[in-house]
């Protein structure tokens, strides 16, 4: 009796995991915060969500088949439905319609595919649309908006949202800066850090999200939660998210003693902006990451550096997607210098000398 | 205005001696191209090249006179790394990749002339005048010459034989159900 | 005892509770068996039977031939058919010389070698020589032959004999069992074996997840103070020698040497209670315990069976296939080698046979890889799978050499944890197998060169010579015409035999 023709070698048992689980448990982190956020910028939030995460599926779909891939197979795995939601989390929520489709044509196409497809990219791709929008929009960009919580007195109703995001009418006196932007800004005044700051939301608002800023910054602790979750179900390990935000409150700490006047605090740099969503969710992209856990520290240190020199000293107001790239760049030569040691060599590669084998 | 392009000519002028210096002191020592191709050719001097020996088919490829298709015992990965290091690209669609041969002498026609004796580069004929001739399948390394002179076709070429010891797995394929794509070249 | 951890590494669904309750049962003796000359690694035995000849159980039938080699024996006593060509349980399908042998059913030993009366006393090459005459190979899986191994100890210092007790496979429970039903033969073979070796002390390694094993064994090594049981964590591949080594003393066995070089000698307890069978009783190595398991076969279980049974008798005594197996295997699951059909025998590594559904095998279509790391975090040799697997993908061979691809031992760890479902242990088997090919084809280039080297210089030589004689002959020549046409004649008479 002759059995099945051997075309593949051992081993022939498989743990659980597939890119498919991966993803969605990815998208389940994320889903709490989402639905806070959706209630709490109403109709137009939601309009925009949709059309920005369903460009990201009609590009991806589009540039699959140019490309002769099997298209259902490949959208199944869930990676172009992450990274529009992670887009439209970082989109300003009640943004046009444009926004969210342009920066989905950057993400998935030009930082996606142009680079050979999942797993081929350098850099993160929903970071690179949202830079490219950024500098090319810088206006529409940087529109924040105070809460309206869906049904509450002055949201805008369902037709009202719709002029919101498809027209471009934004109703007047809505706008509001947010708290990085306000201290930034004032410090171009030369107001100081400690005055500004208590223009800015108090610390538990901006944990819990009655503020200004994408879907991504408010209700940081739902945000915080999702991280843990994924780190629970060892989706993500504890490397990155630790290194980013603790080199990020470190630098903070250290200049916010010599001059608070001109440094905000370690904790305010912690919960404003999209730190969690940056530390848990951006730079743990697998594919732009390094895969040592040695090089993970290096990439989360350099980010959680970065982000506080750009937030400080960069003419932009929040640092996370610019740090993000930039740490991706070197992604590949940190993932050269960090390989682990094998065993029985050294970290040369030569064989251990005999009578120093403990490692 | 003066200052700066002063200062710009003063600049390149001395980092141009410091690149020059480089080039003359810190010059990559290059070993000579022809020693580099004879050590990829198998170097049993068998001649199907049509040149002489092996030496004289690396000089000629050095010089650009000679195309990297012409040894047969090394096969395709010879002909690919020939092409590599002379940076040319070789046509190998036509090559039949017959995979290592050896020669294998019938017994029954075989007169015991001597004549493939002689002609084996690398000794591995056994036999004498009137005897029985064999090859000696380890120094055989397919060159081919034997079975030009035998005068009774007595030799032929045969496949080296896939054993437990040699037998390895073969390269995974990752099937992905492709169609031909629109635009540009699949790998 | 301190145990140390090692690095990476799975923890897979064992799935033992499937057979490691079932005491060890005998098979009936199949109506041929078919003992391949080699079962080991190193050159194969040379056969010492003819066609037609009457053997009995336990008499040579082939012997070892060569430095690195194994003998066989008749697992029973009968009439040897024929030596010819058989497939071998290998994934190649390839034939191998292959022993047939009919039993008569009357199972008579042989006259069989006397029993060392006080092994203790002995020196070791007498015990290695016994250990040699009876066929015994390392019962892991590996089949090195024992008695190079015992050899060690006039080579280099050793201390310890670790025996490996961790079977560290999902599915496979033989150690076990055996552990649990023979554990003073393991214990007497293993102080045998330390005597051979010149080790003052016996250590043996047996994961946590046999606890039963433990106990027995621990009772049975309770009477003599330099045997010593450890239990190590359950962690797959905790049974890799070198892994063990590092669990148990903290040293990791430098690149390319032998975990002797530290000191230490790793054998199977399987092949230590074979050691006192062959010392105490005289009896080679004719028969081991398999373990029949995997979805798809009927009665699981813990067999007894001689070397040289066909697999499908094997299967069809443990009640054959429930359902269509989606592969049969040889050994466990994660290092095991696909069998080509049931119509291959049992040999002396056949530590388990496994017919295992797709559902348990759980494999797909490969997808892109995602750079997730996983493979890199799990694997044991702290080599980096996602790097090699994608230059072999891109036939850049040598670069994966440089990553370390030859230092990988297929354990299957990376495999196991990609999401992608990567073939990565495939792609490294593959390259492992193509890079030792051009090693093999760089050396008889080497050979090749040295040959065509020395022909041209004997051709020279020759031409030197004739020149010299026929410059010394010249003179002479000018005087006498007629001796001229003798020269001529044999000059190319010379030139013929040249």
């Amino acid at each position: 009796m002759s059995i099945a023709t051997i075309s593949k070698s051992a081993p022939y048992a498989h743990g659980t995991s597939s890119v498919q689980k991966t993803m969605f448990t990815v998208l389940l982190a994320l889903t709490p915060a989402t639905l806070f956020n959706l209630y709490l910028f109403g109709w137009p939030a939601i309009m925009l969500f949709t059309i920005t995460v369903g460009a990201c599926l009609a590009v991806e779909a589009g540039c699959l088949s140019l490309a002769g891939k099997p298209v259902m197979a490949t959208l199944a795995d869930c990676s172009a439905l992450l990274t529009g939601w992670l887009l439209a989390m970082s989109l300003p929520p009640w943004a046009p319609w444009w926004l969210g489709v342009l920066g989905a044509i950057f993400a998935i196409a030009m930082a996606k595919h142009s680079f050979g497809g999942i797993g081929q990219n350098v850099f993160n791709p929903a970071m690179v649309g949202r830079t490219v929008l950024l500098i090319s929009f810088p206006v529409a960009m940087t529109t924040w908006i105070v809460p309206h919580p869906l049904f509450s007195v002055g949201a805008p109703g369902f037709f009202e949202a719709l002029a919101i995001t498809f027209g471009g009418h934004l109703p007047d006196a809505v706008s509001s800066a947010s708290a990085l932007g306000h201290i930034k800004t004032e410090l171009s005044r030369h107001i100081p850090v400690t005055e500004s700051i208590i223009q800015t939301p108090a610390l538990m608002d901006m944990l819990f999200g009655y503020r200004a800023g994408s879907m991504g910054e408010t209700s940081a602790i739902l945000i915080l939660a999702g991280g843990l979750f994924l780190m629970a179900k060892r989706i993500i390990s504890w490397h990155i998210p630790l290194s980013v935000m603790g080199g990020l409150f470190v630098m903070a700490s250290i200049f916010h003693y010599v001059d608070p006047t001109r440094f905000a605090s370690g904790t305010f740099h912690l919960v404003s902006g999209a730190t969690f969503l940056g530390a848990f969710f951006i730079a743990t992209d697998y594919v732009t990451s390094p895969v040592s856990e040695r090089g993970q520290l290096i990439f989360g240190l350099g980010c959680g550096v970065l982000i506080w020199l750009i937030r400080n000293f960069a003419g932009y107001p929040e640092g996370v997607a610019f740090a993000v790239l930039l740490m991706n760049g070197l992604a590949p030569i940190i993932d050269q210098y960090t390989r682990p040691r094998a065993f029985g060599r050294n970290r040369k590669g030569e064989p251990l000398p005999l009578g120093k084998e403990r490692s | 205005m003066w200052i700066a392009i002063g200062s710009l000519t003063v600049m390149g002028i001395i980092l141009g001696a410091l690149l020059g210096l480089a080039a003359k002191f810190l010059a990559v020592k290059e070993n000579p191209l022809e020693e580099e191709l004879k050590e990829m050719l198998p170097g049993s001097q068998c001649g199907q090249c049509g040149y002489v020996g092996c030496s004289q088919y690396a000089a000629a490829l050095a010089k650009g006179e000679a195309p990297v298709t012409l040894c047969p015992p090394g096969g395709k990965a010879v002909i690919e790394a020939l092409a590599k290091k002379l940076g040319v690209t070789a046509d190998t669609s036509e090559h039949e990749e017959k995979g290592p041969e050896h020669a294998f002498i019938v017994e029954d026609i075989c007169i015991g002339c001597t004549r493939c004796i002689r002609e084996c580069s690398t000794d591995a004929i056994m036999g004498a005048n009137k005897l029985m001739h064999t090859i000696i399948v380890d120094a055989c390394h397919g060159c081919a010459k034997c079975v030009k002179v035998c005068p009774t076709d007595a030799i032929v070429m045969v496949p080296v034989r896939v054993t437990l010891r040699n037998w390895h797995w073969p390269k995974p394929e990752i099937e992905q159900t492709h169609s031909e794509p629109k635009v540009g070249h699949a790998h | 005892m301190k145990i140390f951890p090692i690095r990476g590494g799975i923890h897979p669904d064992y799935r033992k509770e499937q057979t490691s309750e079932k005491a060890i049962v005998a098979m009936p003796m199949p109506a041929a068996l078919y003992i391949p000359l080699q079962q080991h690694i190193g050159a194969p035995a040379e056969v010492l039977v003819a066609e037609g000849e009457l053997v009995k159980k336990g008499q040579m039938i082939a012997r070892n031939q060569g430095a690195v080699s194994a003998s066989q024996h008749a697992p029973t006593s009968g009439r040897i058919r024929t030596v010819t060509e058989v497939t071998a349980p290998h994934p190649s399908g390839l034939p191998q010389s292959t022993i047939i042998l009919e039993p008569d059913g009357k199972d008579e030993w042989a006259d069989l070698p006397e029993p060392i009366a006080d092994p203790f006393a002995a020196d070791a090459h007498t015990i290695n020589e016994r250990v040699a005459q009876s066929g015994i190979v390392g019962m892991g899986g590996a089949a090195f032959p024992s008695a190079i191994k015992l050899n060690l100890g006039e080579q280099k210092k050793l201390h310890t004999l670790l025996l490996n007790g961790a079977e560290c496979e999902p599915y496979l429970t033989c150690d076990d069992r055996v552990m649990r039903e023979y554990p003073d033969e393991i214990i007497d073979g293993a102080r045998i074996m330390a005597h051979a070796l010149g080790t003052p002390r016996v250590v043996i390694g047996i994961e946590e997840n046999k606890p039963q094993a433990i106990a027995i064994m621990t009772k049975a090594a309770s009477a003599f103070s330099n045997v010593e049981v450890v239990a190590v964590p359950v962690q797959y591949p905790m049974g890799s020698e070198r892994h063990l080594v590092q669990a148990i003393t903290g040293q990791e066995t430098p690149a390319r040497k032998l975990t002797a070089d530290l000191g230490i000698v790793v054998h199977n307890v399987s092949t230590a209670r074979a050691v006192h069978d062959a010392v105490r009783h005289g009896r080679p190595l004719v028969a081991r315990v398999v373990t029949v398991s995997g979805g798809a076969i009927r009665e699981p279980n813990n067999v007894l069976t001689p070397i040289g049974a066909p697999v499908a008798d094997l299967v069809k005594f443990c009640g054959g296939f429930a359902q269509r197996p989606e592969r049969v295997v040889n050994g466990g699951p994660m290092m095991g080698q696909p069998l080509p059909s049931l119509d291959v025998p049992v040999v002396k590594g056949t530590s388990g046979i496994l017919a295992l559904t797709a559902e348990e095998i759980n494999d797909r279509p490969a997808d892109a890889c995602i750079r997730c790391g996983s493979c890199v975090t799990v694997c044991p040799c702290g080599l980096s799978p996602v790097e090699m697997s994608a230059f072999i993908r891109k036939d850049k061979l040598e670069v994966a050499a440089k990553l370390g691809v030859m230092d990988c031992f297929s354990c299957g760890s990376c495999s196991y944890v990609c999401p992608s479902h990567i073939p990565l242990v495939h792609y490294f088997n593959y390259a492992k197998g193509v890079l030792n090919d051009l090693e093999r084809e760089r050396q008889k280039n080497e050979r090749i060169k040295t040959l065509a080297e020395v022909r041209v210089i004997r051709i020279e030589k020759a031409t030197e010579a004739k020149r010299a004689a026929l410059a010394a002959r010249k003179p002479a020549s000018d005087s006498a015409a007629p001796a001229n046409a003798g020269e001529a004649k044999a000059t190319t008479e010379e030139k013929a035999n040249a």
